[in-house]
């Protein structure tokens, strides 16, 4: 781990105490990293400072306690290098689509252009499919569109990694579906390194190479990293033929419903280490959980987490 | 078929002016002769005393002296008469100039006690101490300092079109959305595009709102500090007129502030729907 891209490093948030009350501390000892081009997705339940530690990640925040070192620099505030993708889109409403692209694009490249700038943004703006909507104000999109911009916005400055608090979470499942596809695709091609929180175990198994478990708060800490096992070039639409898929899908329903709440319990196991949070693979040497076939989703809904 | 709304609210507008002039004008002309008084005293006392009809001018009266000032408004006999246009200019350019001093005072004030919640505590109980003060409270240490009435007038306006400017300025400040800023922050803006380009238009919405109640207020307060001050200014006129005892005037007069009072707001409400956005 020690030779990640973006290393977590011990990482501990205490809010101080409120009038009367005692400092909480949100998640302590958090390791992790991230390689370069790799998808993580971070899964846990609300509450568990998981906006808290993407926000120190981004520099927004920062940590009581340990560091983050990205490129084997420690971080020390925000960064161009680390767009962010918030979960409102957080557009300026008073621009436009080029508007707030270009907000972005003349930030990283003061020297440019205006016809540079325009060009650099119709790009992305094309990436996203937002195509003849570039002198809309954010106020006359729909939720996914504004989402778009967001995206577009991140990517347009071309960061080292991409930072994505649920960024799907208030959009409607068809919506959600078409932008991860498209998230899908676009990491491909590019290469994107990645970390997006999520409550959606589906959309973690279809986007992360990487899934980071989080206990329930506070004091959380990363119990457990799941690789996925299904190969890449996945699909929303064919990931649950595969044999590993349902082994996944479980281990992390299991994990939500169960274990994130009585992860205490094996914390005091001699065998975990939070340096080095025990790696698994679902489906891997294990016989097919499910028929390869299987209809419909028998599996209760599979955002638990959400309170 | 129903008109639509707009055209219908016209004719009603029109509707109640013809009533609201068809009343006055009952309510001011005689009932004819009242009393068989002395020809030689009813000479003395004017129509009014035979006739019953009132002091108070009817709105022919007033159309007429309306045409009257309307065909010469610039004029200037001397210091006790001037035109109406005249006395008019001259309390625009003073709530213009009061009003201006105030804006490229209280809205960079404004921005620095919104940015810095040190700087609001710090100043919060001198505003809260001089915002409630009546402007003309202020004039008569304006005229002992300043010296100059004029100048005294335009301090006053500036006194009060301030407070709201300042306040709204301040609170729209420090009330832009942390999703902005963050935003702003992730994209390492320095703080002087930051303020330019994302706090300012954020909080351009409720700057203009304390513009606009400002000029609202230095609008009502020029006429009172017109009337201390004296000289010149529809305020003035008004005075004056009052002492000429010329309703007519006086009348015509609260008309005009009552037009260009609106006008101001007018103005001011296009520059606000400019800078508004919709979230
Ligand atoms: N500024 C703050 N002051 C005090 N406590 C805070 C602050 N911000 C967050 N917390 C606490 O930290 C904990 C983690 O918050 P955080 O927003 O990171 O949770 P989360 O995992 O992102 O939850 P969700 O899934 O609901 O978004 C919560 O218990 C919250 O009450
Ligand atoms: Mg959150």
């Amino acid at each position: 781990m020690s030779t990640s891209h973006i290393r977590i490093e011990g990482l501990r948030k205490t809010f101080p105490a409120p009038r009367g009350g005692v400092a909480v501390t949100v998640f302590d000892q958090v390791w992790f990293g991230i390689e370069k081009g790799e998808f993580v997705c971070l899964i846990g339940h609300s509450g568990c400072g998981k906006t808290t530690l993407l926000n120190i990640l981004a520099g927004l925040d920062e940590s009581s306690g340990g560091g983050i070192v990205v490129n084997g620099k420690e971080i020390t505030g925000p960064s161009l290098d680390r767009a962010v993708i918030f979960q409102h889109h957080a557009l300026l409403p008073w621009l436009t689509v080029m508007g707030n692209v270009a907000f972005a694009v003349r930030s990283r490249h003061s020297g440019w252009d205006n016809a540079k700038v325009r060009a650099h943004c119709q790009k992305y703006i094309d990436l996203v499919h937002l195509t003849g909507s570039e002198m809309k104000k954010p106020s006359q999109l729909s939720g996914g569109m504004k989402q778009r911009v967001g995206i577009a916005r991140a990517l347009a400055i071309e960061p080292d990694i991409l930072l994505m608090d649920e960024p799907f979470s208030a959009l409607d499942a068809l919506t959600r579906g078409s932008l991860q596809d498209e998230l899908v695709s676009i990491c491909a091609a590019t290469q994107q390194t990645s970390f997006m929180i999520t409550h959606d175990i589906d959309e973690a198994i279809l986007l992360a190479d990487k899934i980071v478990l989080m206990s329930n708060g506070p004091e959380a800490r990363v119990c457990e990293i799941v690789e996925n096992t299904l190969p890449k070039g996945r699909t929303r639409k064919d990931m649950h033929r595969h044999p590993h898929y349902y082994p996944m899908r479980n281990h992390l329903l299991e994990f939500l419903v169960n274990r994130a709440n009585s992860f205490k319990t094996e914390l005091s196991d001699p065998g975990y280490d939070p340096m080095h949070p025990p790696v698994t693979r679902p489906g891997v040497g294990q016989p097919a959980a499910r028929p390869i076939d299987a209809p419909g989703d028998p599996l209760p809904e599979a955002k638990t987490a959400g309170r | 078929m129903q008109l639509p709304l707009g055209l219908r609210a016209g004719l009603l507008s029109v509707v109640l002016f013809i009533a609201f002039i068809a009343i006055w004008q009952a309510a001011v002309s005689g009932t004819g002769k009242v009393a068989d008084i002395d020809p030689e005293y009813a000479k003395l006392m004017g129509a009014s005393a035979v006739t019953g009809a009132s002091a108070m001018p009817g709105p022919g009266d007033i159309g007429v002296t309306l045409w009257q000032h309307l065909s010469d408004p610039f004029y200037d006999n001397g210091p006790n008469d001037k035109g109406i246009g005249l006395q008019l200019g001259y309390s625009i350019l003073r709530v213009l100039a009061g009003f201006g001093l105030a804006v490229v005072t209280a809205i960079p004030l404004g921005f620095l006690i919104g940015m810095s919640p040190l700087v609001y505590k710090a100043l919060d109980p001198y505003i809260q101490i001089l915002k409630p003060i009546s402007p003309l409270a202020w004039m008569p240490l304006a005229l002992y300092t300043i010296k100059d009435s004029g100048l005294s007038a335009i301090f006053v306006i500036f006194i009060c079109s301030v407070w709201p400017m300042l306040l709204n300025t301040a609170f729209g400040v420090a009330s832009v959305r942390k999703e902005w800023l963050n935003v702003a922050r992730t994209l390492e803006v320095g703080q002087l595009r930051t303020a330019i380009a994302v706090i300012l238009p954020a909080a351009a919405p409720t700057i203009m709102t304390g513009v606009r109640i400002s000029i609202g207020i230095a609008w009502l307060v020029i006429v009172a500090a017109e009337m201390l001050v004296g000289g010149t200014g529809i305020g003035y006129f008004v005075w004056n007129e009052w002492n000429n005892l010329s309703i007519t005037n006086v009348i015509i007069a609260i008309l005009a502030i009552g037009v260009i009072g609106m006008v101001l707001d007018q103005a001011l409400g296009w520059l606000a729907r400019l800078v508004a956005y919709q979230e």
